[in-house]
């Protein structure tokens, strides 16, 4: 007992920055779903939610090197996995109108945390039948296989009527307001994620994302470690989409659409491809940024009958965000960094020095 | 006793038979060499013994001693290579293979995680048993790289270490993997004469000290004929003569096909 509350000392004395720092986000966050708007509140969740998906895709592309486009498929897996199983069943016969439930599913409905795991659940058995041949294989099978297999979802859901009430979707579910449940998973996901990179089986993500001969030949079973992390992204992937369903109060296949995927791609690339950090401002920036700049995809004329903003001009500005940094900015705002804070010294003595630096000069240049 | 035989193996890519019809036989204990010029097939021999490439024909046969003591012989031909590391077989790179943006330690650190007997779960909740495996792992890490006189680097990027350094990182990361043969594939490249000799002292050193039996590629003749009991020499694929170095030395196809060309082999 009194070892435990040492270590727990110890522990706090050399993490005291980054205790303080989490209380503060825990009250910043509780402040936040007290005052907070509805329009704004729905913004955060969704931020949460992007972090939560972005981190698990990094996972598999940042910090294995396994190039999985299949986020907007398990997305929609955990989506309608907590759709199905949360919507009342009084309210089930006006939703699916077309053609009733189907009768094994009719009558089961599950509280929300048990339907959202279960989502994840589905996503991790998905992802297996998905990754069995392709991570056997070298090369950009994975990336291929993936994007089928996200459209071939959204087409099953679309036809099964009975089950995901086809193109209609599924409305009426119970919606979670607070922000705790997407903030609190987003931490928990967080904190797994960190755990699992700083260990054992996340050096060896790496190293197959280095080297995959190297890593073979240190006794790195490339198909089961590859697996490992794929499943991992999955379940967590299917998390989020389950909280996406919940945020919203609907689910239909439209909002599974490549385009989703597109976003957290966006997301790595420009936080950094094996940053934590970096996945999570990016994730902020840009869900918030898209929201900024919705202005964009609202027809709009200038002065002649010329409409310049309309419906995907949004996308063909964040495409050319993506492709620029592509180009110019190569590793994203982070890299493989993280911003501890040594990091972030680091960074504020090379700025003060590159300032002092400039005053010197410009004091020399007025002589 | 044998610790590694292969049984007539060819290896052929297309119509280049890369080795034709190789037989060696390694005593457990002993130091081993294989050279030959340029193009000879040695680098490919080292990839079918690892199972980079499953031979065209013909057998790897692995003797591992188990932690009772018990030998078997294994059939190891066209095993995927992290099972063979597994078994106890670890290896360098010619052309130097670190995982370039991870640090010195975690390259070492990487080569022990065959050795984890804990889930990943378990890695993520930190328990006891996970906790203990990675302090553990860490430990025996610090001490190789103490060992390799690395130890001041461990927490710069691979990638940044002088090409000597990362070629000692490289064994450093291979016996992490515990292995009881070692196959160092041209360790002493590019390294100047002193370095030469330092190194030499340390594989000496290292072999006795991890009980090792060790299998060298290496151009530096002068190495080769001072610390090898065993020489191979392959020439096109084949092997053109096998014994000790001074067999080696006065064999004349062998000076006719490689230590003639010495000269611009070794610089
Ligand atoms: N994957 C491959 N595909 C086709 N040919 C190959 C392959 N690997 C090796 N070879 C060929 O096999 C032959 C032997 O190559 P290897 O690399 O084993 O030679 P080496 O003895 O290691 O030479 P060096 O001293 O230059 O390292 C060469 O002719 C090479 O071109
Ligand atoms: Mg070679």
């Amino acid at each position: 007992m009194n070892e435990t509350q040492n270590n727990l000392g110890a522990y706090l004395k050399l993490h005291w920055k980054t205790a303080v720092f989490l209380v503060v986000l825990l009250i910043g966050i509780g402040l936040a779903d007290i005052f907070v708007d509805s329009y704004m509140r729905r913004l955060l969740n969704l931020c949460a939610i992007y972090v939560i998906v972005s981190l698990a895709m990094n996972l598999v592309n940042g910090f294995t090197g396994q190039f999985s486009l299949g986020q907007a498929g398990f997305m929609a897996i955990g989506a309608y996995t907590v759709a199905i199983f949360t919507v009342p069943v009084e309210s089930r016969a006006a939703i699916f109108y077309l053609e009733p439930m189907a009768p094994f599913l009719a009558n089961i409905q599950l509280p929300f945390v048990v339907a959202l795991i279960l989502g994840g659940l589905a996503s991790v058995v998905v992802a297996f039948f998905i990754g069995s041949p392709c991570l056997r294989l070298r090369g950009d099978y994975l990336a291929i296989a993936t994007l089928g297999f996200s459209e071939i979802i959204r087409i099953i859901f679309t036809n099964t009527q009975s089950i995901t009430n086809g193109a209609l979707g599924i409305k009426s579910i119970p919606t979670i307001s607070s922000l705790w449940w997407t903030y609190g998973t987003a931490l928990l996901v967080i904190i797994a994620t960190i755990l699992l990179v700083y260990s054992s089986y996340g050096r060896a993500f790496k190293a197959i994302r280095e080297d995959e001969i190297a890593a073979e030949a240190m006794g790195v079973g490339l198909f089961k470690t590859k697996m490992t992390s794929f499943l991992i992204g999955a379940f967590f992937t299917g998390i989020g989409g389950g909280l996406f369903a919940a945020l919203l109060g609907t689910v239909d296949p439209k909002q599974f659409y490549f385009t989703l995927t597109y976003n957290f791609l966006l997301i790595i690339v420009l936080g950094g491809m094996g940053s934590i950090s970096g996945t999570i401002i990016a994730s902020f920036l840009v869900t918030l940024g898209q929201e900024a700049l919705r202005f964009l995809d609202e027809p709009m004329a200038f002065g002649l009958d010329l409409p310049i903003f309309r419906p995907g001009l949004r996308m063909v500005v964040f495409s050319f965000l993506l492709m620029i940094i592509v180009l110019f900015y190569r590793k994203g705002l982070m890299g493989t960094n993280e911003l501890t804070w040594d990091f972030m010294a680091q960074k504020f003595q090379s700025i003060k020095k590159k300032l002092s630096r400039k005053k010197t000069s410009t004091e020399g240049g007025g002589k | 006793m044998s610790l590694l035989r292969t049984e007539n193996v060819i290896m052929q890519f297309g119509g280049v038979v890369a080795v034709n019809d190789l037989n060696i036989d390694i005593k457990k204990g002993e130091l081993a060499a294989l050279i030959g010029p340029n193009g000879a097939g040695k680098t490919t021999a080292f990839n079918v013994i690892t199972g980079v490439y499953t031979p065209t024909s013909g057998k790897v046969l692995f003797t591992p001693t188990d932690k009772n003591g018990t030998t078997t012989e294994i059939d190891i031909t066209g095993k995927k290579p992290d099972k063979i590391t597994t078994l106890g077989v670890a290896r360098t790179f010619q052309n130097i293979r670190l995982f370039k943006e991870l640090s010195v330690l975690e390259n070492v650190q990487v080569a022990t995680h065959l050795n984890t007997d804990y889930s990943f779960l378990s890695a993520i909740m930190r328990t006891p048993k996970a906790r203990k495996g990675e302090a553990q792992a860490k430990a025996d890490c610090e001490f190789l790289l103490e060992r390799l006189g690395l130890i001041d680097l461990k927490n710069e990027k691979a990638s940044s270490l002088p090409y000597g350094q990362q070629r000692h990182l490289e064994i450093a990361r291979a016996l992490a993997t515990k292995p009881q043969l070692l196959l160092l594939d041209e360790p002493a490249a590019g390294m100047n004469p002193q370095e030469t000799d330092e190194l030499t002292d340390l594989i000496f050193k290292l072999k006795t000290d991890f009980d090792l039996t060790i299998f060298m590629i290496e151009h530096h003749m002068d190495l080769v004929m001072e610390i090898s009991d065993h020489i191979y020499v392959l020439d096109f694929g084949c092997t053109i003569a096998k014994g000790t170095p001074d067999e080696v030395q006065n064999n004349p196809k062998v000076i006719e096909a490689y230590l003639g060309v010495d000269a611009d082999v070794e610089d």
